[in-house]
């Protein structure tokens, strides 16, 4: 056998006894696992084309197949892992970078499920969400520092633009382009329907969805695809995105293929053309000229929107942080290392970057060591997948959290990581229309609302546990929360005590 | 043997009783009537801190700063009163006069200074006379060891101590002093820190608190209030609420009552049913200071130059009684305890969550 030869991660194991060769599962294949053999009359599979999506188990009406980890190995090693081995047979081959979609999926901490929650007992009551008012409701934006008054000696109530969420949750960006027409519709259906927003991400606006411009983020790019003064003034907000979780300082890439018919006309690009958005913004080399962008932002749209600027959490991320806060902006995004994408190289996604978990700890304190955590708002991301996880991002200093790989998973996605291949068989990532079609907007922003619904019930819920009516009374309240199995260190990062302290 | 932490090295949740009475006339009467109504509550506070706040005590001293302080040595003593001469002019020292009681013990040195700051060191800092008298109370407090300011207002002061409020009253012998208005705390701590610093009332310039309840949304208020230079050193509840309400009246100039909308700001609910001016005005007062929002339990008096503010968390899950006789406003944790000292009053009515009860002299009256 050849060097290059690698036996395939996954196996598809169909019970015959029950497989009616209704040829469903092979019909539902984009990546051509399934066919039907005349000859010999069976269904019979290629499982090395198999990614684990699950799309023909979930549909097959005779529940005949399921999808196994191959027990396949190379001969134990703690050091050379199969992957390490075959990644090197893979790039011998093809000169090539690997390419790899979704969040890290190593074994990375989690500082989330290191943490736990506080409720009162005794001393305090805590209050019941079925029988009281529990708020959830957040305003995003700069906050005066200053009240001024008129001459009658009223308050000026002159607001700084402001985001309102009534749940701290935002979908966050996914472009146009990395995912569907139909997933695009879905969120925002979503956001109207729940009081939040979603975002464009660097793909435009498609024009259909500029009648949910209320609830809509622009984002604006590196690449600049999609931006226009229409654009801008449609959105609720403008989103400058200098970096993301998953792939911090590079830019990226849609391939030609994926740029077709609408989706080149929203990036107002060519059909065909590789769109590739730069690692810097060329007009943006240092921070005072993210302040002329944000500015210049600003102006374009009369002062009326605020604008985020989002960045991947790395090293120095409080620095930065507080830079971007002195800059204009009025929210600042951060992505933590473990989120999500659509395509990125496997060793930058890998390897670049730092927890969100650590990330926001450290930012929330040095802009209140700074005096200026009021000037802007965070919102955090990077792998938000549960109510539990947005309790403890507020806790620890958060306004609010963005969320996309929880969103599509709601919408169907189940993790095969293969976004880059375009063949998404959920109608997610990918702009065949033959795949498009298989997610309903519909129900997928149905599930959606469900999905926000169901954890505006639990945040609500441990909230009143804590005897908390109201989330800004939980946000950066960090005494409510307690490290476990981490060290001093860890922390004193995180500004939190060890459980039983 | 293990000793307990000191008040602020540990957060010590709790449970207490408060009562106030003021004449909005300004006519003075002793502190008598405090150590009645609070020894009615006795079972409220488990002995292990109380004290009084007596409003318009000092009228010889009206305009000069009165301070209070705990001394653990006679060093701390010395230090702290060559910090004083430094920046202010003291027109007169003395030692608090108490009388000994068998339940009030290991008392620390207790000192009354009446001070102005010095014209010339006023004058350098370029701060105004309150904001350059905070700042060297918070010196002292922070910066030497065993000295504790605890009362530093005009023309009113704080008595406080280990032991049942009735028993720090006749310590202190707060019947001798008259005042117009009048604040008593017994407390129930959960702890026994033994520090008489972290009796209550509370105290910071004129602004005096007494406090019942244990807030769940402390570290977010802590948090949000140190970023403007405030330290919580006692890790209490009620220092970080006098702070709020310093930021948020003397610093920010808000009145009393718009105080109140934002640490016990209205349900959205609520602010929603609004006209458009004051929706307006109530969202942005609520967006502006969203992290001094206090949630969880508390009945708090406020005392200030002039006048009493009570305000009950915006659930009310506290007690809050107020009544009204006469020149008379009464508030208190129960009835019980303004029955004791005014059986007959003209009305008497429980303030609604989040409602303040604001009482100041009538105009033209002195404090």
């Amino acid at each position: 056998m050849a060097i290059n030869y690698i036996y395939p991660e996954y196996e598809v194991v169909r019970n015959y006894d029950r497989c009616i060769s209704c040829r469903v599962c092979e019909r539902q294949c984009a990546n051509l696992v399934h066919h039907y053999d005349t000859k010999r009359g069976k269904m019979i599979c290629d499982e090395s084309k198999c990614v684990a999506c699950h799309r023909c188990v979930a549909l097959c009406p005779t529940r005949a197949l399921k999808i196994v980890k191959s027990d396949h190995t190379f001969k134990e090693n703690a050091n050379w892992t199969g992957e390490k081995i075959t990644n090197i047979y893979r790039q011998a081959e093809s000169g090539g970078v690997l390419l790899a979609s979704m969040g890290t999926p190593k074994n990375y901490p989690v500082y989330w499920d290191k943490i736990l929650i506080n409720a009162s007992q005794v001393t305090n009551p805590s209050i019941d969400p079925l029988r009281e008012p529990m708020e959830t409701k957040v305003f995003l934006g700069h906050k005066n520092d200053k009240i001024v008054r008129d001459q009658y000696g009223r308050i000026k109530c002159d607001e700084t633009p402001q985001l309102e969420l009534q749940v701290p949750v935002m979908f966050s960006a996914m472009s146009y382009g990395s995912i569907s027409y139909n997933a695009h519709k879905s969120l925002a259906m979503a956001s109207k329907k729940l009081g939040i927003y979603y975002n464009t991400g660097e793909g435009g606006l498609h024009e259909d969805f500029y009648e949910y411009g209320p609830n809509t983020i622009v984002q604006i790019a590196s690449g600049r695809f999609g931006v226009h003064p229409d654009y801008l003034k449609a959105g609720a907000a403008l989103e400058i995105k200098m970096g993301q979780g998953a792939k911090p300082g590079i830019g990226g890439h849609l391939p030609g293929a994926k740029i077709v018919g609408d989706v080149s006309k929203t990036r107002m690009i060519p059909e065909g053309s590789d769109a590739i958005s730069p690692a810097p913004h060329h007009d943006i080399y240092s921070i005072e000229d993210l302040r002329q962008l944000v500015y210049t932002l600003k102006e374009a749209t009369n002062y009326t929107k605020p604008v985020i600027v989002k960045i991947a959490a790395v090293h120095n991320v409080s620095a930065i942080a507080s830079g971007v806060a002195r800059s204009g902006a009025d929210i600042i995004a951060i992505d933590g290392f473990r989120g999500g994408t659509g395509a990125a190289p496997a060793a930058i996604r890998d390897n670049v970057g730092i927890p969100i978990e650590l990330a926001l700890a450290s930012v929330d304190k040095r802009l209140r060591d700074e005096g200026i955590r009021n000037d802007v708002s965070l919102v955090v991301g990077g792998s938000i997948r549960s109510s539990a996880d947005i309790v403890k991002a507020i806790a620890l200093g958060a306004d609010a959290v963005y969320i996309a790989t929880s969103a599509l998973i709601a919408l169907g996605c189940h993790l095969c990581r293969s976004c880059h291949s375009g063949r998404c068989n959920w109608g997610i990532a990918t702009q065949r229309p033959d795949l498009v079609k298989r997610l309903n907007p519909e129900i997928g922003s149905e599930k959606l609302v469900n999905l926000i619904h169901a954890w505006q019930h639990e945040i609500k819920e441990m909230m009143g546990g804590m005897g908390i009516n109201s989330i800004e009374a939980l946000r950066g309240n960090r005494a409510m929360l307690r490290g476990i199995g981490l060290t001093r260190e860890e922390l004193d990062i995180l500004g939190i005590k060890h459980a039983g302290e | 043997m293990e000793s307990f932490q000191r008040e602020g090295d540990v957060r010590i949740p709790a449970g207490c009783a408060i009562s106030s009475m003021f004449s909005k006339t300004g006519r003075k009467f002793s502190g008598e009537g405090m150590i009645k109504s609070i020894s009615i509550m006795h079972d409220r506070s488990n002995g292990l801190g109380g004290g009084f706040a007596g409003y318009g005590i000092y009228p010889e001293y009206k305009d000069f700063y009165a301070f209070h302080v705990f001394y653990d040595s006679d060093d701390a003593r010395h230090i702290t009163e060559d910090f004083i001469d430094e920046h202010f002019d003291i027109v007169n020292l003395s030692k608090i006069p108490t009388k000994k009681n068998k339940n009030i013990t290991d008392e620390p040195l207790i000192w009354r200074y009446f001070v102005t700051p010095l014209p010339t060191k006023l004058a350098q800092s370029q701060l105004e006379e309150d904001e350059y008298t905070v700042r060297c109370v918070v010196k002292i407090n922070t910066h030497i060891k065993g000295a504790y300011v605890f009362s530093s207002g005009k023309n009113m002061g704080i008595f406080k101590a280990v032991g049942y409020p009735e028993d720090v009253g006749r310590f202190y012998r707060v019947d001798e002093y008259e005042g117009y208005a009048w604040t008593v705390h017994g407390r129930y701590p959960t702890n026994t820190p033994g520090w008489w610093g972290g009796a209550h009332p509370f105290g910071l310039l004129d602004y005096s608190i007494v406090h019942n309840g244990e807030i769940s949304s402390y570290d977010a208020n802590r948090r949000a209030i140190e970023m403007y230079g405030y330290r919580c050193t006692l890790q209490t509840d009620t220092e970080v609420i006098t702070y709020m309400i310093d930021y948020l009246h003397r610093k920010q100039k808000l009145s009393l009552e718009e105080c109140a909308h934002v640490i016990a700001a209205p349900f959205w609910s609520t602010i929603d049913r609004m006209n458009e001016d004051k929706k307006r005005e109530y969202t942005y007062l609520r967006n502006t200071f969203s992290s001094l929002l206090i949630n969880g339990p508390f009945s708090i008096i406020l005392g200030f130059d002039g006048g009493l503010m009570a305000l009950n968390d915006r659930l009310k899950l506290r007690s809050l009684v107020a009544a009204e006789k006469n020149d008379m406003v009464y508030f208190s944790s129960e009835e019980s305890a303004i029955k004791i000292i005014e059986p007959n009053p003209d009305r008497i009515w429980y303030p609604k969550g989040g409602e303040p009860v604001i009482v100041t002299l009538n105009e033209g009256v002195e404090a």
